[in-house]
């Protein structure tokens, strides 16, 4: 590109972008503010908000599963008027518990933790936290959200088709979920949940596209990289492990389509179905199980890096401490993204995997408790002799430092290549990574929704209830979680339907009733947050101090309620990295702060 | 307030970064469905055979096409616009040119019996290529909006980021052609 071209494009941009910020004030219609909006901050609500619809859609469902585990012998006849034909008899039909079990994981890691959790945060804090008005394309943000939006609307109505919706696991491995015949759940709901997912794929490189470009391009004066808070880099790094992963996992549902529905093999090979034999040959069921999980790895820290940014940014402001070593959190993120793309095959490790192989994906699945080993050290040496403020956000983002830590040391168990022989497809697998990827991952969310909630709605979320809604949920994630552990190393397998008639399971009868007991009460727990989130948008405390939480990011420098555009004048300049909390007898320095003259070096 | 404006001569366009992401991301894509041709073709059932010579042909259009799209950008930049205009078409019709020849190459393929559904390695070739034909197809609707805004008497807008990002994306999609008939040509 010529020096006269560009020079002429910034001339225009800059134009344009002051013309855009006169237009907004103007004319701005129910339509243009609330529903196809191109206002970041409008959008991150919108993507919370139905981000928040599908956790209760696949909570509930995993308290239905949980019914048949934890009472597989009683019948609910209200489950018969809910259901209809799918609990014949207020009995969980089996189809309808592995549809069940399918869509619980698709919602909870695609619609929730990654569509609501780096949807929302992205969007609210990358231009807020970077000092920009607006992300670098707002079209392209807001058309993010409407295919995300899509995406749902496809994958809710699977929910409502005769045959049911995908049922063959999340991780759609085919054969199963290449043939129709092959049980009622791959027939017309799986094809929905393929046009599901393309239309959730393209949301994500869009966003993810978006977001890059914006923390690259469109940081404020003196926000050098360096300077970032550590929610940005974070999320950084979830976008770019988004725009390299998910391209990848659009190629192998691209070919199972053509399986699907052109008669291809690609996957397909000697398949004798009902007494059937297909003509399908030369295919290889494991290629799709590479595609997916090329993927299906990164995602698990797209999951978890925003939480990951999150935390650390909330531990800090309510440590009144920096954060412990900035340059090393923001080189573990970096080592995370890059192990991420090098261990796939350890979800692979029994499908037949050369053994050699594998070896090298155990030493780089190890290599990963590095980084996390040294994020975690910093998270607890910034908690060291801190002033602790124990909000909730605080409670949360400990939380997740407390569960990071509980469900990774059992990775250390499952990433051993000789230990998942006995491990994998048990309850350790269900317990370790509901632990350090669902349950962490929602921690992180919680915490930002509760932190960041007074600059998206101008109040507060009540306190009493988010102390109830927290502990709750750590305690009921433990009493869940932990006891699986134990199902698991006995041999119990994960997706199974009934371990009554089993005569090595049966044992843990009451084991299982009492973790379906516990999983009720936590998804109630979480409708209190719900109830609270809701009723605090319109009758919550309001915020009256600019900087609530005393914090040095820029967003607390822009007004209660920012308008499309964030700040009312200049965009402020940045002097210094964001944690400059208890430096020279000072609680907090703001990041919009020039250096003094006789301050002293962290 | 000088070495400002010097550093923003530097910064690359937004859009136009975006677009280096995008592209990014399709690497991956196609990254993708060949490595799954290769593991896929050092197993059982794999059948070697000949690329129709139409896609030689093909090749040299894309590359003519996305030699008369840089040639309209220059015109562009000496405010030669009816050269310009003239280029734009040059280059939208060569681009629909080569998305019929990859069909007519379809057709002879599926004349010879080399069909879709026959053998896994015949399937990936559709797949592939057909991808492919799609991503220049999304080329070729870019530049017609590009021509249209060109003879729009309303806006007469001498922005060159439109032109310059859409030749960017046209390019790639030429080098990607290139790559994988270089690809399917060495690994059968």
């Amino acid at each position: 590109m010529s020096n006269t071209a560009t020079l002429q494009t910034v001339q225009e941009a800059e134009v344009h972008g002051v013309h855009h910020h006169e237009h907004h004030e103007h004319h701005e219609t129910f339509i243009s503010k609330y529903v196809f909006s191109q206002d970041h901050k409008m959008i991150a609500r919108q993507f919370l908000i139905t981000g928040m619809i599908w956790a209760i859609i696949g909570g509930l469902f995993s308290v239905l599963f949980r019914l048949q585990l934890g009472y597989p012998n009683s019948t609910f006849p209200w489950l018969e008027d809910l259901l209809g034909h799918w609990a014949k008899g207020g009995k969980l039909q089996p189809e309808f518990y592995y549809a069940l079990v399918t869509m619980h994981g698709t919602i909870l890691v695609f619609f929730v933790l990654t569509a609501g959790l780096s949807g929302t945060f992205a969007n609210f804090l990358i231009p807020l936290q970077i000092g920009a008005r607006d992300m670098a394309s707002p079209m392209l943000n807001m058309l993010s959200y409407w295919f995300f939006f899509l995406a749902s609307i496809i994958m809710f109505s699977s929910l409502f088709v005769q045959t049911g919706p995908a049922s063959g696991g999340w991780t759609i491995y085919p054969p199963l979920s290449a043939l129709g015949d092959a049980s009622s759940g791959s027939k017309i709901g799986m094809d929905l949940w393929l046009a599901s997912m393309a239309m959730f794929i393209i949301s994500s490189l869009l966003g993810g596209l978006n977001y890059i470009t914006t923390i690259l391009n469109m940081r404020t004066k003196g926000m050098s990289m360096t300077r970032m808070p550590l929610t940005i880099w974070a999320l950084f790094f979830t976008a770019v492990l988004g725009v390299l992963s998910f391209p990848v996992l659009l190629s192998g549902a691209i070919l199972l389509l053509f399986d699907r529905n052109l008669g291809t093999s690609f996957f397909l090979s000697d398949i004798v179905v009902n007494g059937k034999i297909l003509p399908n040959e030369g295919g290889s069921a494991i290629l799709f199980q590479h595609l997916f999980w090329f993927l299906g790895h990164p995602e698990v820290y797209i999951i978890l890096l925003p939480a990951m940014g999150m935390s650390s940014e909330i531990i800090s402001v309510n440590s009144r401490k920096p954060i412990f070593g900035y340059m090393a959190m923001v080189g573990s993120l970096f080592a995370i993204a890059i192990l991420a793309f090098l261990v796939w095959a350890h979800h692979m490790f029994v499908t037949g995997l050369n053994p050699f192989l594998g070896a090298f994906f155990v030493l780089l699945t190890l290599l990963i408790a590095v980084p996390s080993a040294i994020k975690v050290f910093n998270w607890l040496t910034t908690l060291w002799r801190a002033n602790i403020r124990f909000t909730p956000a605080m409670l949360f983002a400990i939380g997740f430092v407390s569960l990071f830590i509980s469900g990774g040391l059992t990775g250390i168990f499952l990433g051993n290549s000789a230990l998942d022989i006995h491990l994998h497809d048990t309850y350790f697998v269900v317990a370790h990574f509901h632990i350090v990827m669902g349950v962490a991952s929602f921690m992180g969310m919680f915490a930002g929704v509760y932190h960041w909630f007074p600059k998206m709605y101008g109040r507060f979320l009540n306190n009493t209830l988010g102390y109830i809604h927290f502990w709750v949920t750590i305690t009921g994630a433990y009493l869940i979680f932990w006891p699986m552990h134990y199902e698991g190393l006995a041999g119990m397998p994960r997706r199974y339907y009934d371990f009554s008639n089993w005569e090595s399971f049966k044992m843990f009868a009451g084991l299982n009733e009492f973790i379906s007991f516990v999983s009720m009460i936590v998804f109630a727990a979480q409708l209190l947050f719900v109830f609270n989130f809701f009723y605090s948008i319109f009758k919550g405390r309001k915020v009256k101090d600019l900087n609530p939480w005393g914090a040095n990011t820029l967003e607390w420098t822009t007004p209660v309620n920012p308008g499309h555009g964030n700040w009312v004048g200049e965009i402020p300049e940045v002097h210094r990295g964001a944690y400059d909390y208890g430096k020279d007898g000072r609680e907090f320095i703001p990041q919009t702060e020039p250096i003094g003259e006789n301050e002293s070096h962290h | 307030m000088s070495t400002l404006t010097i550093k923003q001569k530097k910064k690359i366009h937004p859009t136009m970064f975006t677009l280096w992401m995008g592209i990014a991301s399709i690497i991956m894509m196609f990254a993708g469905l060949t490595s799954a041709y290769i593991v896929k073709r050092n197993q059982a059932n794999w059948t070697t055979f000949d690329l129709p010579l139409v896609f030689w042909y093909s090749t040299v259009v894309i590359i003519i096409s996305s030699i008369t799209l840089q040639l309209s950008h220059k015109a562009f930049k000496q405010r030669e616009m009816a050269k310009y205009r003239g280029l734009v078409v040059a280059s939208l019709l060569l681009g629909l040119l080569f998305i019929v020849m990859q069909v007519i190459g379809f057709n002879q393929l599926w004349i010879k019996g080399i069909t879709l559904t026959k053998n896994v390695s015949f399937s990936f070739l559709y797949v592939i290529v057909g991808l492919h034909s799609l991503h220049v197809l999304g080329g070729v609707i870019a530049l017609l909006v590009l021509f249209a805004n060109a003879f729009s008497a309303k806006v007469r807008s001498y922005n060159i980021v439109p032109l310059e990002v859409i030749s960017t994306y046209w390019h790639f999609v030429d080098i990607l052609w290139v790559y994988l008939l270089i690809f399917l040509l060495m690994i059968r």
